[in-house]
């Protein structure tokens, strides 16, 4: 079965359309962020989250009455939402308040909030989960996500750079970086919390969108010894079509995959399934229409041999496999 | 079938009855109440807090107070040697935690006071002021060092308490950027205040001899309206249960201290009442001995986390043995426990709770088990569509691929945790892609008409390469997430990692493997791929 058969699109020429479209969604992304800034979870933000199981499930509003009436803090900076399966009767509440980080006091505000609700006539409930962070642990983790982020993709850039050239590290890393920016941008406008999952989903899209690069790359690799008389530009278009098929079902299979986390996987893991659709979405599109176009944008900018930067990969003879090219396209 | 291929199929089935038999298979025997063999049982997959359920807390030590108490403690030694020397100054003060200041020494003693600080100059930095003041500055590396020892003091009274709470497989750790975080995990565990206060009672055990009191108020006891220097005032319980304040003056610096202390077990005492007894070591008995000698007649404060328990008489020498009382029956185990698990040598503070109820953590499982038979199922719909008997080598690869992740992350003893299902999806998704790669370029070699047994070689050969780059960039990007990631997120990483790696195996070595035995009984003109 193909998909695609002899597909021969020219996709460097929509490469402008694709960077035009990728500053779109970007800027207006930043822009969101900027404006309503990115939602994050408890373990970033500090506060209090606990999750409750009643026996009558109660509104939402009827909690955020209990609070305003009940706690200090009042409801109007609470979240309260359903949590999970209906049938599992269970509610969440987050507070951004949080306990003094002195001695034991950090679990103070848990204890006030369910003091709160005990006292609101929501019924008989237990507290099955509870998470209170406090601030120092944000700002932390903040720092760390930042340097496991930069410096995955410093080790990327360099173990490509020496793989293949310095134009197509610089690809790929532009790319991985497009696929972040697209996905926080998704991130803040469907509104998901920043939590350690979705960051360690962020961080999985980066090794996901550059192996479908290199899967790309290393068919141009191949193909500029065969096509030597070929444009640069002549030569990727003509990878990317050759492995079309290969990107579109992989796409298909991790999409599947992601899906299947995103329905089926609860709560914990809506934010963390979310983010790898999207990253996948991005991944594959970011792969055929920015990572060769940043190669070629490059190239025009600093001419280089194209010949000699290709490591003799593969054993076979390429003339026997450049004939058996032509005549597969000729037909 | 040649000698060649059998090779190849006795590897892979080794492999297969290996992993299967360390991960695969306690699984499944725990689901029908077998336990045996023991050897393999113990192996079994360990699930994280999130799935288990449990406590999760993370405390910063306040390396601070391990400076102020080694300051502290200087500053009586050398008030003690200034004091032997017959040596007035006008105060001896801390300014900060870090520095011990010395104002109004008389020029006539300047070489003999500088002779009584000889001891605190070997840690401190010694720079004299005007009229007769000098500032010691506690040395940064003494700091450090002292800094460094608390944390890993306290990380081990830790683990000795939780050891003694009796928790199973608990986890504890040192973290954080200044590395004065201790991680603290404990699976089952769902009482978190107990817990808490457990771990961080300070448990710091003094017994001093009673200078005065005691008083019914705090003021009875001032000299001057102050306390005099080198005192203390410390509040008590006025009677055996605890009730009402009353206060005592004792001398800061303690004559034996719950250093010296060996054991720590519940008792009664002559009332009747609980108390928990003590013993103390051979050098503890001894200075206890003696201060005991010297002090018949007089009170005994036995001071717990700066609080007299209770301050008997002494009627006659004592050495080894020793009571507190004025405790409730709850908490006399308590007690026990961590005056055995020795002090904290600072205060903790808790940065971080999380408490995951068993039900929650079943929730967990269940929908990621949900989510990993749906994912599995797709992509055997989708391979089998597509790529028709092929799909079945993918298939029977990637079914391979999961006994040795399982396999492996049990014997490695890696944590299974949520995200680490969700790594557990993603590697059956983006796994498959090794043989899409592989069987995609099969394809375009038998368009060129080369035959199907070069064809499937130069599907494998040629794209061997592409895997390794691809594999190896995936592996930069979860490596750096092991970096940053605790407890879950850890478990996701090493789920990707060693995906990877047997993913490289299965879908280069396995799946070749099958189809050479696949072709094997065709003939060599007529062989046919369905593909």
């Amino acid at each position: 079965m193909h998909i695609f058969t002899n597909p021969n699109y020219n996709f460097l020429r929509w490469r402008w359309h694709a960077v035009a479209l990728s500053w779109i969604v970007i800027l207006a992304g930043l822009g969101l962020i900027y404006t309503r800034g990115l939602a994050k979870g408890v373990e970033f933000a500090g506060g209090t989250s606990m999750i409750m199981q009643f026996d009558q499930t109660p509104s939402v509003d009827a909690v955020r009455t209990a609070l305003n009436q009940n706690y200090v803090g009042g409801g109007q900076d609470a979240i309260v939402q359903s949590y999970g399966d209906p049938s599992l009767r269970q509610v969440m509440v987050r507070v951004p308040q949080v306990g003094a980080e002195q001695g034991a006091a950090l679990s103070s505000t848990a204890q006030a909030v369910e003091a709160a609700l005990r006292k609101g006539n929501l019924g008989n409930f237990t507290v099955v989960g509870t998470e209170i962070v406090g601030p120092a642990v944000g700002e932390e983790l903040t720092q760390k996500g930042i340097w496991a982020f930069v410096l995955s993709l410093i080790g990327i850039l360099a173990y490509i750079a020496f793989r293949f050239e310095f134009a197509f590290a610089v690809g790929a890393v532009v790319a991985t970086i497009h696929d972040i920016l697209v996905t926080l941008a998704l991130l803040a406008f469907f509104r998901y919390d920043i939590t350690l999952n979705v960051i360690a989903a962020i961080l999985t899209v980066t090794g996901y969108s550059t192996n479908d690069t290199i899967v790309i790359f290393d068919r141009v690799r191949e193909n500029m010894r065969k096509m030597r008389k070929g444009s640069l530009s002549e030569v990727i278009n003509a990878s990317i079509n050759q492995t079309l098929g290969r990107t579109i079902i992989t796409a298909g299979t991790a999409f599947l995959s992601a899906l299947a986390l995103f329905l089926f996987g609860g709560e914990v893991l809506r934010g963390f399934a979310f983010t790898m659709i999207v990253g996948i979405i991005t991944g594959t599109y970011s792969s055929v229409f920015i990572a060769a176009a940043i190669v070629t944008f490059w190239h025009r900018q600093s001419p280089s041999k194209l010949s000699s930067a290709a490591p003799a990969a593969t054993a076979t003879p390429p003339a026997r496999r450049s004939k058996s090219q032509r005549k597969a396209r000729a037909s | 079938m040649n000698k060649n291929i059998r090779w190849k199929v006795i590897t892979i089935v080794a492999v297969l009855v290996i992993f299967g038999a360390v991960g695969v298979y306690p699984i499944v025997a725990s689901q029908y109440g077998i336990t045996s063999p023991s050897w393999l049982m113990a192996k079994q997959l360990k699930l994280g807090l999130d799935l288990k359920g449990g406590v999760h807390l993370v405390l910063r030590v306040q390396t601070d107070d391990a400076i102020r108490l080694e300051g502290e403690q200087e500053m009586e030694r050398l008030r003690e040697a200034l004091r032997t020397r017959n040596i007035t100054v006008t105060s001896l003060t801390m300014p900060t935690i870090a520095q011990i200041r010395v104002e109004g020494v008389p020029p006539a003693q300047d070489a003999a006071f500088r002779e009584a600080a000889a001891d605190l100059a070997v840690n401190y930095d010694r720079s004299p002021g005007t009229n007769g003041s000098y500032t010691f500055t506690m040395k940064p590396n003494i700091q450090v060092i002292l800094r460094q020892e608390s944390v890993v003091a306290a990380r081990q009274t830790i683990e000795r308490r939780v050891n003694e709470l009796g928790v199973a497989e608990p986890s504890i750790a040192q973290q954080g950027a200044n590395a004065d975080q201790i991680l603290v995990q404990l699976p089952g565990v769902t009482d978190v205040e107990h817990a808490k206060e457990i771990i961080r009672s300070t448990g710091l055990l003094e017994l001093k001899i009673v200078e005065a009191g005691p008083a019914a108020t705090r003021e009875d006891l001032l000299q001057n309206g102050q306390v005099p220097e080198g005192m203390d005032i410390i509040p008590g319980s006025a009677d055996a249960t605890g009730g009402g304040t009353v206060y005592y003056m004792v001398r800061k610096a303690a004559a034996v201290s719950g250093r010296d202390l060996t054991n720590a077990r519940p008792s009664v005492d002559q009332n009747n009442l609980p108390a928990v007894q003590f013993t103390l070591s051979g050098e503890g008995a001894r200075k206890f001995g003696i201060v005991t000698e010297t002090n018949i007649g007089r009170r005994l404060a036995i001071i717990l986390d700066n609080r007299v328990t209770s301050a008997p008489t002494i009627q006659s020498r004592i050495t080894d043995t020793g009571q507190i009382t004025g405790v409730t029956r709850d908490e006399v185990t308590d007690l026990s426990l961590i005056l055995k698990s020795g002090a904290l040598p600072a205060t903790l503070t808790y940065l971080e709770e999380r408490t995951i109820g068993p039900s929650l953590g079943a929730d967990s499982i269940r929908s990621g088990i949900q989510a990993s038979v749906v994912g599995l199922l797709l992509i055997v719909a989708f391979m089998l569509i597509y790529y028709k008997l092929s799909g079945v080598n993918a298939i029977v690869a990637l079914l391979f691929n999961l006994i040795i992740l399982i396999g492996l992350m049990a014997y490695i003893g890696a944590v299974m945790t949520l995200p680490g299902i969700a790594g557990f999806v993603l590697t059956m998704g983006i796994g498959v892609d090794s043989n899409v790669l592989i069987f995609e370029r099969i394809k375009e070699e038998l368009e060129a008409q080369h035959g199907v047994r070069a064809a499937i070689n130069a599907g494998f050969s040629r794209v061997f390469l592409t895997l390794l780059d691809t594999h190896i960039s995936a592996l930069i990007a979860a490596l750096f997430l092991i970096q940053f990631g605790t407890g879950p997120i850890r478990g996701f990483a090493y789920t990707l990692i060693i995906g990877l790696a047997s993913n490289l195996f299965t879908s280069t070595f396995v799946s070749k493997t099958l189809f050479e035995l696949a072709l094997g009984r065709q003939q060599r003109q007529t062989a046919a791929l369905s593909i």
